[in-house]
């Protein structure tokens, strides 16, 4: 019942939509759901990035820590979207921090596990790669807009 | 019908026109120049003088002995009367903190006789009332100057080395409307004028001068002196399919080129008949309880221009060269319907490195069509 | 002669009735004609015509007009503070006159609009010249689809009508998105720019018509995201800027290729102008 469905999330979900279901399967295995309460930090940065998340409800908000200023938020990842990608790429850990400010239910993927599996299964890896690589595009953008201040004064 | 009328009826015209309420302006040389002012008489006109005009020169030298118009196109257009350079639109005083407006601009005492209006300044105007009398908004400061004016156009029989209007198809011959049209012939044989009145008004005054009927010989010796300004001109303008060009020129070496030399004085806008972009600037006396608007002559070429919030959009002189000559020759059709563009030739002889709008669009044109540019 | 009546050269005097302040920077100024004043103006705008506003002796402005269209009374401006003349604009008191020009330009299409869903996404003071079109949605429910306001600000702080963004959502049919460039950590809204609240988005394309209001980067973005998802140009409207002096299309300041800003806009569906906004300088 809980692998029904967490495959029925993971499958339709658009970024894993026309993987073949073998590697859905592989995702599934590796699969589980998680909560994390308002102020929770999910991981901070430095810690050795082993998962990511699909979040299905909540927010969660990617934060940094400027020398000498106060934390700021640089983007919050919401309901549908993927959460992370350090796990798949070296050095594997994270770079900001990362806190629930909602209550955010996701599933969580282990990504150690599946790194692996992209090791010895190359296909998979490209797969793989290939989708994380349109997140980190459009992420890419947003923050290219974002330094645009483009509602600053000039 | 056409008269034949001797040299002095000009002084006579001159009178009658004054006589009838007007503020007669017409052509007189200034500062090495033909200019308009308010003439008393014949006295007054650039007698025997003409212009040699090239881009980026221009100069007075004798011309046909006793001429009155021996001259083409000097610096200024009669925009400078229907549309002036500075014209204040109200003023205002503070009251309480709030305020009251005090009137509205007051048209010009006595309406004006314009004597010397070329057929490409003829057109210039007829492009001007498209833009402020045919639009949505009518400027009311144009249409109180504009209404009433008594035209008196002469037609050209010589060409300057800038004129381009027979290309543009505005002259050398009176295409528009005027009261009165006026041929001057002055050679070896003589010196007389041809006139032709269009309308009531011009009929009125061209019966206060003596005149004879115009000969079939005469007609065609001012048709041909009107023709030969046509023939002598050495610059034209390729105008079929102009607004596409320019349109898909948007982006084009050329416009570097050019602006490597303009030097964006906005020369070419104050000189240009039809240019009629303006500012507003408000002030207040020392007080603050006063405060006057006037409106100004603006330039495209100003990087004030098209400043809004963060800067101006067209902040490189490319991009300010590249707006006034695609308004100019294109976007001003798709706006009022006809060219900008009158062919007088003032923006070449007055820019001050002597940039030639008709060699840059030949020079778009030529590397669109690769040199096959004749046809 | 033209007189001062129907002149729209002519600033009428009105007066400010109320002025409240929506960010550090942005003042809202609720104008009624001045006693005796000409009332020209008042009584009737489209939702996304301007004014211009004329503080004595400093300077005239384009504002877009940001109040209830069904507001007879009064006419309301949105106005940032970024120069001497909005900065005397906004310094202005209850009681104070301002003079006015208008209403002007075109409008959003919202009789177009009748029978559809509509996309407003506004970035930054962009909302201003939105609201009128939402309250219009608001106050004619029955005869829209599904309303949906899309909002990037800068900050927390630079938001404006945050009261009313939370109100506009509560009512039904209604969706109401907002995010921020720069959050601190006690937001506990989003952050990320405007295209990235698409996502959260089910649009039925056909249906849809979108109003657009911001700088014109983020305008450009957010058509091109429109139209990567089904959205066809026509149905998509945006709000240009440009130097606009006369507001009468007859000082030549806010030319757009061959477009007066002032007349021929400031909306413009994205079908007719698409073309020219990749046009740098132009």
């Amino acid at each position: 019942m809980e692998t029904q469905t967490l495959e029925k999330i993971i499958a339709g979900h658009p970024y894993f939509a026309d993987l073949e279901s073998d590697y859905t399967s592989l995702l599934v295995g590796c699969a589980s759901n998680v909560r994390f309460e308002p102020g929770r930090y999910l991981w901070r940065e430095g810690e050795e990035a082993n998962q990511f998340y699909l979040i299905r409800e909540g927010r969660v908000a990617i934060e940094m820590v400027p020398p000498h200023r106060k934390a700021i938020v640089v983007e919050t990842i919401g309901e549908g979207e993927i959460l992370g990608w350090s796990w798949l790429l070296p050095p594997y850990t994270w770079r900001f921090h990362a806190r629930a400010v909602e209550t955010t239910r996701a599933i969580a993927l282990d990504g150690k596990c599946l790194r692996q599996k992209c090791e010895q299964n190359h296909d998979l890896g490209y797969e793989l790669l290939k989708r994380f690589a349109q997140i980190i595009n459009h992420r890419l953008d947003a923050t290219r807009m974002q330094l645009l201040d483009v509602y600053g004064k000039r | 019908m056409q008269a034949r009328l001797a040299p002095e009826e000009i002084d006579k015209l001159i009178r009658a026109l004054a006589r009838r309420g007007y503020a007669v302006l017409g052509p007189t040389v200034r500062d090495g120049a033909v200019v308009y002012d308010e003439i008393e008489g014949a006295k007054d006109l650039p007698r025997g003088w003409t212009d040699e005009q090239e881009a980026g020169r221009y100069r007075l030298k004798p011309g046909p002995a006793g001429a009155l118009f021996g001259y083409t196109v000097g610096p200024q257009s009669w925009k400078k009367y229907l549309h002036p350079a500075q014209v204040k639109l109200f003023e205002a005083d503070r009251q309480d903190g709030l305020f009251r407006i005090l009137g509205s601009p007051a048209p010009p005492a006595r309406p004006y006789a314009f004597l010397g209006v070329r057929a490409c300044e003829l057109a210039a105007i007829a492009v001007q009332d498209r833009v402020f009398l045919a639009d949505r908004f009518r400027d009311p400061v144009y249409g109180a100057r504009r209404t009433p004016v008594f035209l008196v156009a002469v037609q050209c029989t010589q060409a300057a080395a800038t004129c381009f209007c027979a290309s543009m198809g505005t002259g050398p011959e009176v295409r528009g409307a005027a009261d009165l049209t006026l041929t001057e012939i002055v050679n070896g044989e003589g010196h007389w004028f041809l006139a032709e009145a269009g309308g009531e008004r011009g009929q009125e005054v061209l019966a206060e001068l003596d005149r004879q009927p115009a000969t079939e010989e005469e007609l065609r010796r001012a048709r041909t002196a009107v023709e030969s300004a046509a023939a002598q001109q050495v610059r034209r303008m390729e105008t079929a399919g102009i607004r596409d060009l320019l349109y898909q020129n948007f982006e084009h070496p050329r416009w570097d080129q050019v602006a490597a030399r303009c030097l964006t004085c906005a020369n070419c806008t104050m000189v240009c008949p039809t240019c009629f972009c303006t500012t507003v600037e408000d002030a207040s006396d020392v007080t603050g309880d006063h405060a006057e608007r006037w409106r100004r002559w603006d330039s495209c070429f100003t990087l004030t221009f098209s400043y809004i919030h963060g800067g101006s959009v067209r902040s490189s002189s490319k991009a300010r060269y590249r707006q006034w000559l695609t308004h100019k020759l294109a976007s001003w059709i798709d706006q009022f319907g006809s060219s900008g563009c009158v062919g007088c030739g003032r923006c070449i002889t007055w820019c001050p490195v002597g940039i030639d709008l008709t060699e840059e669009v030949q020079a778009i044109r030529g590397t669109v069509n690769h040199g096959n540019t004749d046809a | 002669m033209a007189n001062a009546e129907t002149d729209p050269m002519m600033p009428q005097p009105w007066v400010v009735r109320r002025i409240s302040k929506e960010t550090p920077d942005t003042f809202t100024l609720a104008l009624t004609p001045s006693e005796g004043g000409a009332r020209s103006g008042s009584g009737g705008f489209r939702p996304g015509q301007f004014s211009m506003l004329w503080v004595f002796g400093v300077g005239e402005l384009p504002i877009s007009i940001s109040g209830d269209p069904a507001d007879e009374e009064s006419l309301t401006y949105t106005v940032r503070s970024v120069g001497p003349a909005t900065q005397a604009l906004v310094s202005r008191e209850a009681g104070q006159g301002v003079g006015v020009r208008g209403p002007f330009g075109t409008g959003w299409p919202v009789e177009g609009a009748a029978g559809r869903d509509v996309v407003v996404v506004a970035g930054g003071i962009g909302l201003a010249p939105l609201r009128p079109v939402i309250y219009h949605v608001l106050r004619h429910r029955a005869q829209f689809g599904r309303l949906v306001v899309l909002y990037g600000a800068r900050s927390p702080r630079d938001m404006l009508y945050r009261k009313e963004l939370v109100s506009w959502g509560r009512h039904q049919d209604t969706q109401v998105l907002a995010t921020v460039d720069y959050g601190g950590v006690s937001w506990r809204g989003r952050v990320g720019v405007v295209t990235s609240l698409f996502k959260y988005l089910r649009l039925q394309p056909a249906r849809t018509t979108a109003m657009l209001c911001g700088p014109e980067i983020m305008m450009r973005l957010v058509a091109r995201e429109l139209a990567a998802r089904g959205l066809a140009a026509q149905d998509v409207y945006l709000s240009m800027e440009r130097n606009m002096k006369c507001a009468v299309g007859s000082c030549g300041h806010c030319q757009w290729g061959p477009h007066f800003i002032c007349k021929d806009g400031p909306i413009f569906s994205y079908a007719r102008i698409a073309p020219m906004l990749d046009r740098y300088e132009l």
